[in-house]
């Protein structure tokens, strides 16, 4: 009986009991954050100190004397296997297999995407079901096969700069790169664009169609410029996917010239002369990172509010 | 030759038959309305015209010359959608000269046509705006303006009203019926309102399962409905499907109306159809519409068939300028409508008039009229 024999105090004890539930939850959270935001702080602060600061002072200490040198030398001077001129070269090379691959992919989703839905064909449900089955192979099972592919087209193009003068392009391992990304991405962009244009008016098709406009200027006129929600997802997955792979770039551009970033940065730390670079590598690390953030920037609004149009609807 | 002819039109999915053979016709500058209950394949004889849908057999001829086999751009037809379909990412003149745009006119020509269509719809002031900064009503004159700026041969229109309030689409229906009468346009309109199908139509057809049931002008629709379906179909509040006997009262045929409780009503026919004497002693559906029952005072002076018989009221509904009245014959509840003044209460008995000449019976078997 003691225990309920002041209601006058019960409403007090109920707040505490809020506040401290509050307390708990908002406590948790922040620490879970903490947790997950320990590994970019740590790369931060490292990349901007000097290898003396590193090797005596605390690794979660902000630098004593902020310096810029780390990403200087990752970006012009540091070594990647027996090349030293830093890893400026390899991150042009990802972004001229990226922007090509983002582009090509996301155009064929779209037009996919436009057919599936408006240009219904027998069958069209077993062309979209074995695009969505495409999503769901793992990279790993293709890798031999593609090798195989990649490698009679390198042969097709040596023969063909031999009696033209010109492979165009074939056989080129960043050519190669953008041909297996675009195959790869097709199963994705055309489910993100199928999804979209279900929900698409098909009377602004009919009304294109009375108007005399044609299949690709339907496409052109009024697809294209209404789906920039499913547009920017879907850019925002590709560019993230291509940009970040790994698998692909080592296995068919993984020596030479044109190595992505991504391999590059795996034999920037990889390298092992001397003292580790802690500094220089997280440099090169967080430049890595750094277009794939840049992108959710810009876009990251259009990335959620497109979402929830092309998948929620669909 | 008519203007726009359909001849023996057939349209299937698969097994199933969605227009079960429909021939049309409808004069140059005439006003056809499809009119149906949802599914009765109305939207799709209008998407065939436009040449949206294939179709499997018939023909299609405008003007004299088959365009069921021409891509809808060919066709020199205008559509007006039911969502209006106005495209999202175009201003509104974009949107009326996009058509022009694709037919390759030039620019000085496509603004005088925008100038002038804007111009007849009033919406001058809107030309620079996008579809989504547009009301209901100013989106559907900018669909109509987009058919219009194009001149073609024949207009069609797919339930263009269905998506505005009560209020407005009254007005509408009224701009488009002035728009009719100015330009002396063709036009083909859906829609499932049957008093759409009334005010705007020269000609209407009614249709049900992929059949036309009645194809006429809406007096012929509303006075000589062929069966049970149109009759029921077209008027509001509809018409009163009574069943009956038809008896002889010693000079000629009646009609015996019975009633719960009470003597049989037994209105005497001077003037029956020919076919109704076959039917003697069997039941039919007598037709009777709520205006040609009402009170005596209110009954049409010229009739030549007057019947007067009472009636026990069960309720009374005023609708201000007119009040209807709820009777109960056959088993079936039935509409008078009196005047608005009729002194008239609920639960007591007053005699009704029955004009008869706009009286009409079907075979309860078949339901189609009796002639």
């Amino acid at each position: 009986m003691s225990t309920v024999a002041t209601p006058a105090r019960l409403p007090s004890s109920g707040v505490n009991v809020k506040t401290v539930n509050r307390v708990v939850i908002y406590g948790l959270l922040a620490l879970f954050a903490l947790f997950y935001l320990m590994p970019l702080f740590v790369m931060l602060v490292t990349s901007f100190k000097t290898m003396d600061e590193i090797q005596n002072g605390n690794m979660l200490s902000l630098p004593k004397a902020p310096t810029f040198d780390p990403w200087l030398k990752a970006w012009g001077e540091t070594c990647v296997g027996l090349t030293c001129a830093g890893i400026k070269g390899y991150f042009w090379n990802s972004i001229k297999m990226v922007v090509p691959a983002v582009i090509i992919s996301t155009l064929l989703g779209a037009l996919n995407g436009y057919v599936l839905t408006k240009w219904r064909f027998r069958g069209h449900t077993l062309v979209f079901g074995l695009m969505l089955f495409a999503c769901f192979i793992p990279f790993q099972s293709v890798l031999l096969p593609m090798a195989t592919i990649l490698g009679s087209v390198g042969r097709f193009g040596a023969s063909l700069r031999n009696s033209v003068g010109t492979s165009f392009g074939l056989g080129n391992s960043t050519v190669n790169l953008v041909f297996v990304h675009v195959v790869y991405g097709i199963g994705f962009t055309t489910l993100f664009f199928r999804n979209y244009y279900e929900a698409f008016p098909t009377e602004l098709v009919r009304a294109a169609q009375v108007d005399g406009a044609s299949f690709f200027q339907i496409f052109r006129r009024i697809m294209l410029p209404n789906s920039m929600p499913i547009f920017v997802v879907t850019v925002i997955y590709q560019f993230t996917n291509i940009w970040n792979d790994f698998l692909f770039a080592s296995a068919y551009a993984g020596t030479g010239d044109s190595m992505p970033m991504t391999v590059a940065l795996n034999n920037v730390v990889n390298t092992s002369t001397g003292v580790v670079e802690y500094n220089v590598n997280m440099a090169a690390a967080m430049i890595a990172a750094l277009p794939t953030l840049l992108v959710y920037v810009l876009a990251g609004r259009y990335f959620v509010r497109g979402l929830m149009a092309g998948a929620v609807k669909g | 030759m008519a203007f726009l002819e359909i001849d023996g039109l057939r349209k299937r999915f698969g097994q199933i038959e969605i227009l079960k053979g429909i021939n049309l016709e409808l004069e140059k500058g005439g006003f056809l309305v499809l009119v149906g209950p949802s599914g009765c394949g109305k939207s799709t004889l209008l998407n065939t015209i436009a040449g949206l849908e294939t179709i499997t057999s018939g023909e299609i001829r405008v003007d004299g010359r088959a365009i069921n086999d021409l891509h809808p751009s060919k066709r020199d037809i205008a559509m007006v959608f039911q969502s209006y379909a106005l495209y999202p990412n175009m201003t509104v003149a974009g949107n009326i000269s996009f058509g022009m745009e694709m037919r390759g006119v030039p620019a000085d020509e496509r603004q005088k046509a925008i100038d002038k269509v804007a111009k007849v719809l009033q919406i001058g002031h809107l030309l620079k705006r996008k579809p989504s900064q547009l009301s209901g009503g100013q989106r559907q004159r900018v669909a109509m303006g987009r058919a219009l700026v194009r001149d073609p041969k024949l207009f069609l229109f797919d339930e263009p009203l269905s998506n505005l309030d009560a209020k407005l689409r009254v007005d509408m229906r009224i701009e488009i019926k002035r728009l009719h009468a100015t330009t002396g346009t063709t036009i083909v309109y859906v829609t499932h309102d049957q008093i759409e199908a009334m005010t705007l139509a020269t000609k209407i057809a009614v249709m049900r399962d992929g059949e036309v049931q009645q194809f006429g002008t809406p007096a012929e629709i509303y006075n000589n409905p062929a069966n049970v379906f149109v009759a029921d179909f077209m008027g509001s509040p509809a018409m009163n499907l009574i069943p009956a006997t038809i008896g002889d009262n010693g000079s000629g045929l009646a009609v015996m109306l019975d009633r719960e409780a009470r003597q049989p009503i037994t209105l005497p026919m001077t003037n029956a159809p020919v076919g109704l004497a076959a039917f003697k002693g069997k039941p039919v559906i007598f037709g009777v519409r709520p205006e040609a029952l009402t009170d005596p005072e209110g009954a049409e002076r010229n009739a030549s068939q007057i019947a007067t018989a009472d009636c026990h009221i069960e309720v009374v509904e005023p609708a201000g300028s007119d009040t209807f009245a709820v009777t109960n014959l056959g088993g079936k509840g039935v509409v008078a409508r009196l005047r608005a003044d009729a002194n008239i209460q609920p639960g007591t008995s007053t005699p009704l008039a029955f004009n008869l000449t706009k009286a009409v019976f079907f075979d309860p078997a078949t339901e189609n009229r009796i002639r």
